[in-house]
This record gives structure tokens, sequence and C-alpha cells, in this order.
């Protein structure tokens, strides 16, 4: 092939896919702990995804970004930008250096995401927005006969905005199966957890309901998320939701810990800590996929 | 008070077209053009939310069902998706009216079309006082949003010759674009031999010497009525049609204020935050002295009813543009 990287040839054992979620996670640590502060547990949380998609699943090619062929990866919820930015530094889409200068000015690397960044295919952020572009990007691909997949990823508190159930209907109405959309349900969003906020349980049947082929999966099992994936795409005829329930900061358990850890703040002598715990984290499943 | 029972003072239907008294009419201008132009581009496509045949883009439908995407009443997504079609490399074209794109959708017109400059063309109905339905349904406010927006082009075509050379304009165009439409039966003004839309030039419709009218959109055509008016009355008027409101012809603007410091706006919209603002504004940056009168909705929600009774009702005829052209003149009569 000459260009565009078919994913699943790269990195293929589950073994392998948890190493890369942890330099995914390694370079989430040092991007927060530059700043101080940041959107570390998202991206601690969501990680494994990102992983399973820049490493196994998705198709692209990081020297030509606008590859036609190109499987597209949308987020919605831009603060979760830091999980990205790992996963385009790994994927060479980005330089890592350039991690060092996430949320500073005059970084490409903002703190809430936006396309000025290579490899991020719209701008999200104001929340709701992911889905009804993604149902663009799919109607596009399909009227270009191309086998091109979209890739959405929501949140469990984005699923408040009513857009995004407009997109939803859309989705279904228009059969688009080559789109997935993964929503992750860490339980929490700015003013606390869904629950308290607005309440948008149950998740599953609302999309169940609306006509999308569904599944709800453990968000840090890699193996689970491999396998929805692999399910997902046996079933035609109806878009994809893949409901991931993560554990915000995972890996770190002093993140994992705390209560309100929508936007962490970070005292200076609590990096080493977050490191060490990550490290401990990481050491049996070394040990399993050796 | 007494209430009208005549039947020429009602309401009429949400589809029906207001020609405005015009000899001459062309149907649905905009379905037509896109049609033509779709023909040439097979990377045009449309989109519309639940108002296909009440935006003429039905007409597309029928040609061209493959290349049509019906979203329903969802006008957010409506934007989100025509994004999405832009970033794939399409040439999206998504209709519904004023007021639902701008009212409902305007993150998506900002954050989704124009942060990015996506290719998208929102082309919106029922601009300004063209509906008898009322605040619902009148496009009154939407210049002001759409202008605000950075990278959006925004265009309020005259009549159904000015529509169709805009459809191919804008579609050759690289970015986002804000079109008020005319549907249905749409007055022929401009002469299609002699007028040539571009983007972002005003046009000198009618040269004059005691009073510029600047207009935009289905004003224009009562302001060359109101030309005329003036000019059988004495009063030497120039005319200058504004269609393309962002970005704006400053230059071509201020040379003729700069001529005739005494000035009409006219705009089917309200007097804040349209044509009537970015023409003060033009005169204000440059420090100029000018007398200026504006002729448009003020800021209210206007009523429903007969499309003839609101335009009396809110003083937007040709006559309300000749007296606010005449009223210039006797006050600059009597200073001298």
């Amino acid at each position: 092939m000459s260009h565009g990287i078919d994913a699943s040839a790269k990195a293929t054992s589950i073994g392998s896919l948890e190493l890369h979620a942890l330099s995914l996670r390694r370079h989430i640590l040092r991007m927060a702990e530059r700043v101080g502060q940041g959107y570390v547990g998202q991206g601690l949380g969501i990680a494994d995804l990102l992983a399973v998609l820049y490493s196994r699943e998705m198709k692209y090619d990081p020297k030509n970004l606008a590859w036609l062929d190109r499987d597209r990866f949308l987020l919605s919820i831009g603060h979760y930008s830091i999980g990205l930015y790992a996963a385009l530094a790994e994927a060479g889409v980005i330089p890592v250096d350039e991690l060092d200068t996430y949320g500073a000015d005059q970084s490409r690397l903002e703190m809430s995401g936006s396309e000025i960044t290579p490899g991020f295919e719209m701008t999200g952020g104001s929340l709701g927005h992911g889905l009804g572009q993604a149902v663009g990007m799919a109607l596009g691909v399909r009227l270009d006969k191309k086998a091109s997949r979209i890739f959405n990823l929501l949140s469990d508190g984005e699923l408040q905005e009513g857009s995004t159930w407009e997109a939803a209907m859309a989705a279904a109405h228009h059969r688009l199966d080559h789109l997935f959309a993964f929503i992750d349900c860490n339980n929490q969003q700015a003013d606390g957890p869904p629950g308290q906020v607005l309440n948008v349980e149950p998740v599953q049947e609302k999309w169940k309901a609306f006509g999308w082929d569904t599944q709800r999966i453990n968000g840090n099992d890699i193996h689970a998320i491999v396998d929805a994936i692999d399910a997902a795409k046996e079933n035609s005829g109806k878009p994809h939701a893949i409901i991931l329930d993560t554990l915000m900061g995972k890996g770190v358990r002093t993140f994992e810990e705390r209560d309100k850890n929508h936007f962490i703040r970070v005292e200076p002598d609590e990096w080493r800590l977050a490191r060490e715990q990550l490290e401990e984290y990481a050491q049996p499943r070394h040990r399993g996929s050796a | 008070m007494s209430i009208s029972k005549s039947k020429s003072g009602v309401t009429g239907n949400i589809l029906s077209s207001h020609v405005d008294g015009a000899e001459r009419t062309a149907t649905a201008p905009f379905g037509q053009a896109l049609i033509r132009e779709a023909e040439a581009n097979p990377r045009i496509v449309g989109l519309t939310a639940d108002l296909g045949k009440y935006t003429d883009i039905h007409l597309f439908a029928s040609r061209f069902p493959e290349r049509f995407f019906q979203l329903g009443m969802a006008e957010q997504n409506l934007i989100g998706a025509a994004a999405g079609l832009a970033r794939t490399g399409f040439v999206p074209f998504a209709t519904t009216y004023c007021v639902f794109a701008t009212r409902r959708a305007y993150d998506f017109i900002a954050i989704g079309a124009a942060l990015g400059s996506a290719n998208v063309k929102i082309i919106a109905g029922l601009p300004g006082l063209t509906t008898g339905y009322g605040g619902t349904h009148q496009g009154i406010e939407d210049l002001a949003l759409m202008r605000s927006i950075p990278n959006l082009v925004v265009i309020d075509p005259c009549d159904a010759t000015e529509l169709g050379q805009v459809v191919s304009a804008i579609a050759r165009y690289e970015g986002p674009v804000y079109m008020r439409l005319l549907r249905g039966e749409v007055p022929v003004v401009l002469d299609p031999d002699t007028y040539q839309f571009e983007i972002g030039k005003a046009k000198l419709l009618c040269e004059g010497t005691d009073v510029a009218i600047i207009s935009t959109g289905l004003m224009t055509a009562r302001a060359l009525k109101a030309v005329s008016q003036l000019n059988s009355s004495g009063v030497s008027a120039a005319l200058l049609h504004v269609s393309t409101l962002k970005p704006f012809d400053i230059e071509v603007v201020l040379a003729l204020v700069k001529r005739i410091p005494r000035v009409v706006t006219a705009e089917n919209h309200f007097t804040t935050g349209g044509l009537a603002s970015a023409v003060a504004d033009a005169i204000v940056d440059a420090g100029m002295a000018v007398q200026l009168k504006r002729v448009g909705i003020p800021n209210c929600f206007c009523e429903s009813g007969s499309i003839p009774y609101l335009v009396r009702r809110y003083r937007m005829d040709s006559e309300d543009i000749a007296n606010a052209a005449s009223e210039l003149m006797r006050g600059t009569a009597r200073r001298e």
C-alpha cells in the first residue's frame, strides 16, 4: 500500500495495545504536570479507547492527513484533547516534543482542542457538535463510495445536549452503519455526576430506542473494547453506539479516588507520586503481556 | 377600533409568494439555479430541515435524489451535517428559514461552519417581512446575528436575477456563506443582461446628486421606485445596492457618501445590526459628517397579517424611502 496505515497490522495483541495505552498515559501526565492542571482525569480514562483506535482500528496516514480514504475520528468533547494529543503524538501526526506546549500561549495544543491541531477533523468543545458532523461525513464518504468509517467520541454529560439526539435520529434514519459513536460514561460533568446534574440513564436503552446497534462495556478493558468494535462491524444496517464505563484518572490511584475530578489541580509535589502510581499500575500488565 | 374583514387583508398561506407588485417574476430561481450549478458540479449536495418545498430545494431533490438529504426538523443537525459534508469535500446547500437557521443553530453556524471556514452554504427563507406569520417566522435580526460571525459571507439578494447569480457565485466560492432566500414567484427587477453580482461588491444602480439611497435585499426594488418618485419631484437620487452585507464594500459606500452626505438606508431587517449599522460604522470610522435616515424594521417583534399591511405598518414601502429622502432634502434646505 503506497499510503495509509492499516492500524491492525501495526498492533494486534492485547499486550501491545496495553503498552500503547500506557505510553498515552505517560504523555498525558507529562502534559498535565507541565501546566500543573488540566483534564488529566478524562485523558487517563479514555486512553484505552484511543490506543485501540489509533494503533489497531483506524486507517490513516500520519504523513498525509487529507488522505481521502482515511477513517475519521471526531472529538466532540474538546477538553479530552489531552488524550488525543497523546494519541496523535504516538501516531506520528504531531511531534512528541510538542506535547510540552499543552495549554501554553501560542501552542497548537489548546486546553480545549480545535481543528487548528493537525489530526483534529473538527472543532468540539462546545458540546453536541461531534455527532452531527459525523453524520455529514458519513453521508459524504458513502456518496463517494469510500470504505471510510467515522468514529465519534462523546461523553455522558454531552448526552444532555439536544443536538446529539437530532444527529442520533438522522444517523439511524440514513442507516449510517459505518458510523461509530463511543460514549464515555465516566459519571462526572462540570457540576457533578450526571445522576445529580441531569440524569442521562438508561444510556444504552436510549440509543437502542433511537435505532442504533448498542453495546455497553468496561471502557478500561482493552480486550472488551476490541471485541465490541469487532462485534459492531459484523452488524450492518444501523449506526453503532458503544457505551464505555470508564474510570476518570485510570492508572493513577490518587486521581481515580479524587472526589471532584472534572478539572484536576495537582500540587507540585503530587506529580512524582502520580508518576509512580502509573508505573505501579503498569507493572502487572507488563508481566501479563510478556 | 374596526377590524377589517376584507379578503385582501388576511395573513397568507405560509407557502404563498409575495411578488410586491412586480411586472415580471421568475419561478423558484434558487431551485433552478442550484440545479444548473449542480449539473456542472457533481460535488454540490442539498439538505433541508423539513422545508424542501418551502425553500424551492425540492426541485434539486427531484433532479438529484441521491445528492439530497432530508434531515427533518432539526436545524442544529442540519448545519452540523452540512459542515461534515463540507469536510468530506462536498459543497452543501442547506435550507431552512432565517429564524430557524440563525436562532436555533447559531452555535453550529459559528463553530461548526465558520470557525474552520467549512464550505457550507446556508440558504434561509422568509427574510424580514416576507411572511405574514409573526415573530416566530419573520427573520428580522438574522443579518445582525450573521454579520457578527467571523469568516461568514452574508448576502441579501434583491430579486430573481441576482439570486441566480448569487447561487452561481457562492457555489464557486470556498467558504461559509449565509444567503437570504426569496422563494416561489420572485420579482425580476434587475436586468440580467446588465447586472452582474459579485461577492463583496456594492453596485451603483442609479446615478444622482442630491440624496444617496443605500439599500439591500428586496428593499432595492422599492428603492428603485423611490428614485423614480424622487426624480419626478425634482430630487436627484443615487441608488447603491449592497447585497453583500459581509464583507462590506466600505470603499464604494464611503465614496458615494463623501459625494452626497445625505443618506437613506433601506433594509428588510432591523435598522440596527444590519445595513444601516454597517453604513453608520463606516461613516463614523471615516470621521465624516453625514445625515442618515434609516428605513427598516424597528426593534420589535412584528405583527402577523397580510404582507401589504405589514409593509405599510412598518413603513417599508417605496413611499417611505422617498419620504425619508425628501425629509433630508427639506432639512438641508432649512439649514441653507
